[in-house]
């Protein structure tokens, strides 16, 4: 590699200070030290580091979203398929959904980073990497029909006041990659609601067979509340929403990343693994999913009676596999900056999710799915929570000190 | 074992050049140097010109607010130079030595019967004073204040520490001695801390007078700081003195010889000495004086003290006061072709399990300067806990100290910890932050701030 370190060290002058284009120096160093980690030592402190650093750790979790990237691209071409009636080989649906997803992808990656940039260079910082998993997070929890210029606008608000407005990575208060969905479905909610967008070509109909209804299970369960549910079982009800294989491969419409558990699954390994993400957080907003859905159970009013609410009759483990919980618990919960930072707060911050997720769903008609508005919420309330974790510290050291007092 | 601690927090790097357990014997060094930088927060004040002639125990500078502290030469010779830095700091006193070691002779008491104010004064005109460092803050204890508790940490888990049992062979009357004025000191305990697998023949365990704990774990479980927090924390108005067992050992060569002899084995050790041993000097001599180990003209750093809490050395420079470890490791100034890409790396140490290091514990890495990324913000968390084993929550304390919110420093336990302690958080650290500089920064701020 050393003709491109010595094509570096050439263009290196003409892009520092007072060069030529000095104006460009944190963009020519965040591509520099993409290439080659930066011959900078130690001048205080340790004298030894760690080999980790942000480039590291952000495409740990890239990497982690590969398998949920790489299955939304076959179900889109398969769901795509599907609603057309069309019988096509792995490959074709594979090639239609990369088709459909790198402009996605592109957009969103270069309006992200341009911005990332101009502020960098702005303020004179280096670019930070945060935004490589935001700007990979935001194609995947968009429907696949969003149009380009809507992923613009939203990862352009993300980043400027989601994030930029804080400070920059590392600043911020809510996870930027929610703050672009949030954006969508408040400015353009038909976009991203209803049964028709989550398969691309649905909301146009053309070539669509008759009866395919492009309906994600957590509109189906969303139908077993009240009048609907009382013109059918309990059976039939569960008949409707796709099987727990189904469910758990990811055979179903949604937003891209989020279909595919075992993909998600294959993610959190490697996130745990290699302790990028909080495992706490994960089992944590588990364990309130399964508790609140099961006490929903408990509480679910009598099917044969006179209003059956047939979704808190579900079985509490069909809330892990619906929706957007499992993608949002593992890749957006634990976005280290937006998350509760103490250990304990984690505990608690996970376990809001988890139990207020279910509640939204089942509790709320206007939001089927209540993930990314309740992250958001808990983005909010982690400060909080951090607050009273680190009271608990202050507090034993002045009880110490009441103690060391008393004795003396 | 009743005082036996357990610490399950820490990291223990593991790098190559440890030393043997052999000593060579003291070679006269060209200069000896005695830097008042090794002093944190020290004003110093000169006392000596170039040219004066001095012993082994004569004040070449003083405390410019506590006067009566005393900082000696630990040779006889001439003083040579006084090196100054910007605006005129005070950085070097160097000492040419003579052939022959003349010592300044101080008067002996009983050990048995001598009252505290003796040991005091003592201690202060012989310049063993400064041995004695208080929390909080990590500076030279102040001679008016009685210490609640003195604590000694008997051992170092720092990269390549050396073994101090081994290192105070032979010195058991003087580390008794030592102990024994210690004990006169404070109106509290003298703790001493032992590692789980001390030698039973260890001239520390049969030290009498002392209230031993046994400590079992990875760096820091040898900070003294850490030891304290785990047995008896540092509240808000109390203070407390350390000192470490070499010094232990040279205090009782006063009380028994009546002299100021700082004699005692360093470590020379790291990837990049030919042969990582025990040397037997004097903190002050001169880095060219240990020449003999190194591997020449390499592109090497040289560091008093271990890697993660040591002084780079300039070619001229000397040992630190409190160094009892000279550490050569390579320089890391140059680039890698999309190093952080790498999936394996296998030559990089990493307490993440985003590389592999973590599978082969026992390994022995040879560790260069480079910072291995560029500094950024705070991102992750929940890592910095995991290599501090005290009830302290660092980042929330860096944070506050950079906001400059003194409540909230003192509020989160700036008292109980300085650099060494969370060196360890800035070593893992992948935002690359300069938390010791920013927590020294920060004491200083205190020190200000309560006076």
């Amino acid at each position: 590699m050393k003709p491109l370190r010595k094509l570096l060290d050439k263009m290196k002058p003409t892009f520092s200070k007072g060069g030529k284009l000095g104006a460009f120096h944190s963009t020519f160093d965040a591509f520099e030290t993409f290439l080659f980690v930066p011959k900078t030592t130690t001048k205080v402190g340790s004298h030894i580091r760690d080999s980790i650093d942000l480039k590291r750790t952000m495409s740990v979790v890239i990497l982690a979203l590969v398998p949920a990237l790489l299955f939304g691209m076959w179900n889109t071409g398969y769901q795509h398929f599907l609603s057309m009636g069309q019988e096509v080989t792995f490959w074709q649906n594979v090639w239609f959904g990369f088709l459909k997803m790198l402009p996605l992808i592109v957009v969103s990656y270069v309006v992200g980073l341009g911005i990332e940039f101009a502020f960098a260079q702005k303020r004179g910082h280096e670019v930070n990497e945060g935004f490589l998993v935001s700007g990979m997070l935001i194609p995947l929890i968009m429907p696949i029909d969003v149009p380009l210029w809507m992923v613009a606008i939203a990862t352009a608000f993300a980043v400027i006041i989601g994030k930029e407005v804080f400070g920059g990575t590392g600043m911020n208060i809510f996870n930027p990659a929610l703050l672009a969905r949030a954006f969508v479905f408040f400015a353009y909610p038909s976009r991203i609601s209803g049964d028709k967008v989550w398969i691309e070509g649905l909301s146009k109909g053309e070539g669509i067979i008759d009866g395919f209804s492009g309906a994600t299970p957590l509109a189906i369960a969303g139908s077993g509340v009240g009048e609907s549910a009382k013109s059918m079982g309990f059976d039939q009800f569960m008949d409707q929403l796709p099987s727990v294989q189904d469910l758990f491969m990811g055979f179903i419409p949604g937003s891209i990343g989020e279909v595919s558990k075992v993909a998600i699954l294959l993610g959190a390994v490697i996130l745990i693994l290699t302790g990028i993400a909080s495992w706490k957080i994960m089992v944590s907003g588990v364990v309130g999913v399964l508790a609140t859905g099961l006490l929903l159970n408990w509480l679910a009013p009598d099917a044969a009676g006179e209003s059956p609410n047939y979704y808190m009759m579900m079985p509490a483990y069909y809330h892990l596999l619906m929706g957007g919980f499992a993608f949002g618990i593992v890749f957006m919960a634990t976005d280290p900056v937006s998350a509760a930072q103490t250990e304990r707060g984690k505990w608690i911050y996970g376990l809001l999710i988890g139990v207020m997720v279910v509640i939204i769903r089942v509790f709320n008609p206007a939001y089927p799915e209540g993930t990314m508005l309740v992250i958001l919420f808990a983005n909010l309330m982690a400060p909080l929570i951090d607050y009273y974790v680190v009271e608990g510290n202050i507090k034993r050291r002045l009880k110490r000190v009441k103690k060391a007092v008393a004795k003396s | 074992m009743s005082n036996m601690i357990r610490l399950r927090k820490g990291l223990d790097i593991k790098l190559k050049g440890k030393a043997e357990k052999i000593f060579s014997k003291e070679k006269l060094a060209d200069t000896y140097a005695v830097k008042p930088t090794d002093f944190p927060g020290l004003t110093a004040k000169l006392i000596v010109k170039v040219g004066d002639t001095v012993k082994a125990g004569s004040p070449l500078f003083i405390d410019k607010y506590h006067p009566e502290v005393q900082y000696v030469s630990p040779v006889s010779g001439t003083v040579s130079e006084i090196r100054r830095g910007d605006r005129r700091k005070l950085l070097e006193v160097v000492v040419t030595p003579d052939a022959e070691r003349v010592y300044e002779k101080f008067e002996t008491p009983n050990l048995t019967k001598v009252a505290r104010e003796e040991i005091l004064e003592l201690t202060l005109k012989s310049g063993t004073f400064p041995f004695l460092v208080q929390r909080p803050y990590g500076i030279v204890a102040n001679p008016k204040d009685t210490p609640r508790d003195i604590f000694i940490s008997g051992f170092d888990t720092a990269p390549l520490a050396p073994d101090i049992d081994f290192a105070l062979t032979g010195e058991g009357d003087s580390f008794q001695a030592g102990i024994d004025a210690l004990r006169k000191l404070t109106n509290g305990k003298v703790y001493l801390s032992l590692p789980d697998h001390v030698s039973a023949t260890s001239i520390m365990k049969k030290a009498k007078g002392v209230e031993i704990y046994t400590f079992k774990g990875s760096h820091p479980a040898g900070n003294v700081g850490v030891q304290i927090n785990n047995i008896a924390p540092i509240n808000k108005g109390e203070i407390i003195w350390t000192i470490t067992p070499q010094n232990v050992v040279a205090l009782g060569r006063l009380f028994l010889q009546g002299i100021y002899n700082m004699s005692r084995l360093i470590a020379v050790v790291g990837s990049e000495v030919k042969k990582a041993t025990y040397v037997k000097a004097i903190p002050g001599a001169a880095l060219s004086s240990f020449s003999e180990y190194f591997i020449p003209e390499s592109n090497a750093r040289y560091i008093s003290g271990n890697v993660l809490t040591g002084t780079a050395l300039d070619k001229d420079g000397h040992i630190g006061f409190y160094s009892n470890q000279l550490t050569v490791i390579p320089e890391g100034d140059h680039y890698e072709f999309l190093g952080w890409a790498k999936p394996f790396r296998t030559k990089k140490f990493s307490f993440s399990r985003s590389y592999f290091s973590w599978l082969t514990p026992n390994k022995e890495y040879k560790l260069d300067t480079n910072l291995n990324g560029g500094e950024r913000t705070f991102v992750v968390t929940g890592s910095y806990e995991k290599v501090l084993p005290m009830d302290i929550y660092p980042v929330h304390l860096i944070k506050a100290i950079l906001a400059e919110d003194i409540d909230k420093m003192e509020q989160l336990g700036i008292y109980e910890v300085i650099e060494e302690d969370i060196a360890l958080c800035e070593f893992i650290d992948p935002s690359k932050n300069e938390m010791q500089k920013i927590l020294r920064d920060g004491i200083n701020l205190m020190i200000k701030e309560m006076s």
